[in-house]
């Protein structure tokens, strides 16, 4: 899991095979491990963007938010996960209890199945697929189906509109989105996260691609946006116009699965923001030269431990700064309508990213050096 | 037999089991939104099966074009028109149904026969992996070239009738018979839902 300095894998399985266990089985017990992992850190990352969610919302109104529950009401998250999962769960008389109950499922297992390719350094990732990004873009793909399917199953008009809705947005929105990433791809020549993030660790904060790709990436965090239904965009759930959308009849866990969707997508698209522009677990000035000034050597144990940590850091501080901006963006700017909406969409951003594709094209056969050759 | 070998062989086991379940399932189901979103479950299915197979950008592909915009694009038009009702008894249904399913069994002899007959060249040329992705750029753009792009040609023109045929309403003369067209809506008078509705 760690570069050749820190083999975690290894020692874990010599650790096994001491026992007298197969190397086979041992891989075998060692594979759920990082999964859990990614999983738990998934989970938290939910609740602490709940919990920004709810105190920077407050700031906005000059409220002062959740402040019983542990310090700061830093426990509110906790609380509120508690009440949704002793909640009853309710099947309404009409409805399809089977796609009912899929549906939810549909939507919450591919954004959870798509932290697999989100790197926290060199090789602190569940798998580096050839694949890498696409791998996101075609399982995000998947979601607007279970939308559909409860939207469906619901049997409630509300709900239909709200799927519906959610599914155009999705598909019209995903074109750009996949054509913003393509002209990163471009420059990196690879679609792996971890080989994009290598080509933007040149000279540190210089090199990364959100210089060579500014219209890249704010068509990436608009269609990141609008894939996630967060404010400018949340038409599918709009409540003064659908109650809430495809959400309406659920209750308890299935609410809560809806819920956490919502949050572990806005966090995984923002950690994906950060791997596609802002240098993944880069610090702004390059490790190897601190270390290099410091005069100690790349590979030495105690700096590869210190180097992980800064890109684990550096990853989600960035991944966070980016949910602050859309914390703050929901609290602050109206909805739009469905036809802007799709406008936007069709009209303005298909254009425009396939503009930005053809310049990076241009300027990747003119400055081979600058844009990777 | 080791432990890789069983979990892929158990892996090919469960997601045949799937395509084969879902596509019956397809077909014979009367609902047809249940229909659809079991082929999308068959799909996903081929989607693992391209898996098993090495080909990850193939499975990927899969994924995002089958799932995420066809089917999607099939529900949408189904929930769009469903009205929730059952189908009407058609005359002769036994009679049709077994010579659908004669049709059918024979299609399937037919293949099974090609399978069993054909001496296939095992095991074939090595998986090329992570590098699919830049081989199939490759061939699109030298020896496939042509069929890739008379396939974008066709879906371009697809697409263009598609819109022709759906916004009737824009175009001035009908495009099929050439008179002035009606430029109403085709499927109902555009009166507004609320004004002036006559109060009984």
């Amino acid at each position: 899991m760690v570069s050749p300095g820190l083999d975690l894998e290894g020692s874990f399985s010599q650790a096994l095979q001491a026992f007298g266990l197969s190397a086979e089985a041992a891989r075998l017990l060692w594979l759920p491990l990082p999964m859990l992992l990614v999983l738990v850190a998934a989970v938290v990352g939910v609740l602490v963007s709940v919990w920004l969610e709810r105190k920077i919302s407050a700031a906005v109104q000059q409220r002062i938010g959740p402040e019983y529950a542990g310090a700061l009401g830093i426990l509110q998250p906790l609380a509120d996960g508690l009440k949704l999962l002793v909640k009853e769960d309710i099947i309404p008389a009409r409805a399809d209890s089977l796609l009912f109950t899929l549906g939810p499922v549909l939507v919450v297992v591919p954004v959870i199945v798509s932290w697999l390719i989100i790197p926290f350094g060199q090789s602190l990732l569940i798998s580096n697929v050839g694949v890498g990004v696409f791998l996101w873009i075609s399982f995000s793909s998947i979601q607007p189906i279970g939308l559909l399917m409860s939207g469906y199953a619901s049997n409630n008009k509300y709900s239909l509109l709200g799927g519906l809705r959610a599914a155009a947005q999705s598909i019209s929105y995903e074109i750009p989105l996949a054509l913003a990433v393509l002209a990163v791809v471009m420059m990196s020549n690879s679609l792996s996260t971890v080989d994009i993030v290598d080509q933007q660790t040149g000279v540190g904060i210089l090199s990364w691609n959100i210089w060579r790709q500014p219209v890249g990436f704010l068509i990436f965090w608009i269609c990141a946006l609008a894939e996630c239904e967060r404010l400018p965009f949340d038409l599918p759930e709009a409540e003064e116009e659908l109650v809430a959308g495809y959400q309406t009849e659920y209750a308890g866990m299935k609410f809560a699965l809806f819920y956490l969707a919502g949050y572990i997508n806005l966090v995984l698209s923002a950690l994906l923001v950060s791997v596609l522009y802002l240098g993944g677990w880069g610090f702004p000035i390059p490790v190897e030269w601190l270390a290099g000034w410091l005069g100690q050597s790349v590979d030495a144990p105690i700096v590869q431990v210190i180097t992980g940590s800064v890109g684990i850091v550096m990853t989600v501080l960035k991944a966070y700064l980016l949910v602050f901006v859309a914390i703050l963006l929901r609290w602050t700017t109206p909805r739009v309508r469905i036809d802007q909406l799709l406008d936007l969409g069709w009209k303005f951003l298909l254009p425009l990213s396939l503009v930005n594709l053809l310049v990076t094209a241009a300027l990747k056969l003119a400055f081979p050096v600058a844009f990777g050759g | 037999m080791t432990i890789v070998g069983t979990t892929e062989l158990v892996c090919f086991l469960v997601l045949a089991a799937v395509v084969v379940a879902g596509s019956l399932g397809g077909v014979r189901l009367s609902n047809i939104v249940y229909s659809a979103f079991l082929l999308g479950g068959v799909f996903m299915a081929v989607a693992g099966l391209y898996l098993l197979l090495n080909a990850s950008f193939v499975a990927a592909a899969q994924v995002l074009v089958y799932v995420g915009a066809i089917n999607v694009l099939i529900l949408f038009a189904i929930m769009l028109v469903n009205k929730r009702e059952d189908l009407k008894a058609i005359a002769n249904l036994t009679t049709r149904r077994v010579v659908s399913a004669g049709v059918c069994l024979g299609l399937l002899a037919l293949l099974v026969r090609v399978v069993v007959t054909t001496p296939w060249n095992l095991p074939g040329p090595a998986a090329v992996g992570e590098e699919a992705t830049a081989r199939i750029g490759e061939h699109l753009f030298t020896d496939y070239l042509l069929p890739f792009e008379l396939a974008s040609v066709l879906l371009l023109m697809a697409m263009i009738g598609a819109i022709v045929l759906a916004r009737r309403d824009v175009l001035a003369t009908d495009v099929v018979t050439g008179e002035v067209a009606d430029q109403g809506l085709i499927e109902k008078s555009s009166t507004p839902l609320l004004l002036e509705r006559p109060s009984s």
